[in-house]
């Protein structure tokens, strides 16, 4: 077994925001641990309501190299966003 | 008085609102003595935060891990910001002129009032957090009763600290539950602090005559009154941490009389230095 804490990613739900927002990591025991670091870490200047920790290990992400086939083939797709569309004059600021 | 935290416990509100209904506000007792008496109880704590915030902010950069340095610097901060307002209002009820910083930093050991307790020294790390749990426990029990004083000013200062306190109290026990009860080498440091910091609890549930004043007052606790609640929540903890209580009763005292030990001396040569060296130097 390691004898360093493991990793923990950090997410706080601002005053004014909607959704819990990546902020950092840090390392910690275990979760509890987690919540209170980072507590003492990231919330000293009265960012946050509410405080997510997940292990890093825990996420699984894309890859790297797995970029091309991911996310290039929706450069040539204009037609996705909802730009060509006419707006009727009395449907006011959308 | 300000709405009353969940926390207040309602024998101590209705002693202080007996004592505000019979007329025992200080005022109208004798005011020079019980002022003086007041003065006094307002530096026991003032001096307590400034010298255990002092001793956290010597771990600013030698912390064992990054979190934990950054955890101890805001506890550091929390108790200094307490200190400035109840040695601000120490000054303003001692009505000589002096501010909170003239109390902080020109006065010698000898008149200051804090628990011997913290001014030990840090020792390990382990160490440190035991002296802060001892008197986390029994910050967070003085200053729940403090927010329903009869004195507005120091319910309203209480009532403040008493969230940043009960932090320190999660912080803390919760560290020690996790060092004592953590491999061979934690639990005998934990053991080694407890062992060595116990006769230092003593002094902080001892009254004098002042004390009691402030008490019959209505500003402040009587010290003793918050011993049995203390025990109890750390007997507790200290159990889940598998550490054991030393059986002695002893108790040093003195810090509240100004009798301390010579830690306080060189505390106080590091923290006033500039102010001592460079009279009025500000930044």
């Amino acid at each position: 077994m390691s004898r360093e804490w493991p990793l923990w990613e950090v997410f706080i739900r601002g005053q004014h925001g909607l959704s819990h927002r990546h902020v950092g990591s840090l390392h910690a025991a275990d979760a509890e641990m987690a919540v209170l670091h980072a507590r003492d870490v990231y919330t000293r200047r009265n960012e946050g309501v509410s405080i997510w920790v997940v292990r890093s290990s825990d996420i699984a992400a894309s890859s790297p190299s797995n970029k091309g086939p991911l996310f290039d083939p929706a450069n040539t797709k204009i037609y996705r966003h909802p730009t060509f569309y006419e707006i009727p004059e009395e449907v006011g600021h959308m | 008085m300000p709405s009353l935290p969940d926390v207040a416990q309602a024998d101590t509100a209705d002693l202080a609102r007996e004592a505000a209904a019979h007329g025992q506000g200080l005022h109208a007792l004798s005011p020079g003595a019980n002022q003086a008496a007041f003065f006094e109880v307002l530096l026991q704590i003032g001096d307590t935060t400034l010298i255990l915030g002092h001793r956290d902010s010597e771990w600013c950069g030698h912390s064992p891990t990054l979190e934990e340095d950054i955890a101890l610097a805001n506890m550091a901060l929390d108790l200094i910001g307490q200190t400035q307002l109840w040695l601000g209002l120490a000054a303003e009820v001692e009505g000589k002129g002096r501010t909170a910083d003239d109390l902080a930093y020109l006065r010698d050991a000898w008149d200051f009032r804090n628990l011997l307790l913290v001014e030990r020294p840090n020792g390990d790390f382990g160490h440190t957090l035991m002296r802060h749990f001892l008197f986390d426990i029994y910050h967070l029990a003085l200053l729940q009763a403090l927010a329903t004083s009869s004195d507005r000013r120091v319910a309203e200062i209480a009532a403040k600290a008493c969230k940043e306190v009960a932090y320190h109290v999660e912080r803390t026990s919760n560290l020690i539950v996790r060092l004592g009860d953590g491999n061979d080498e934690s639990h005998r440091r934990m053991q080694a602090a407890l062992d060595a910091l116990w006769p230092y609890v003593g002094e902080m549930f001892m009254a004098d005559e002042k004390d009691e004043a402030v008490a019959a007052a209505g500003i402040a606790p009587n010290p003793a009154s918050l011993r049995a609640a203390w025990e109890t929540t750390v007997r507790n903890v200290l159990a889940a941490a598998t550490l054991t209580i030393p059986e002695s009763k002893f108790a040093h005292k003195g810090g509240k009389r100004g009798i301390h030990t010579e830690h306080l001396g060189y505390i106080l040569a590091d923290m006033q230095f500039l102010q001592r060296a460079y009279p009025g130097a500000s930044w």
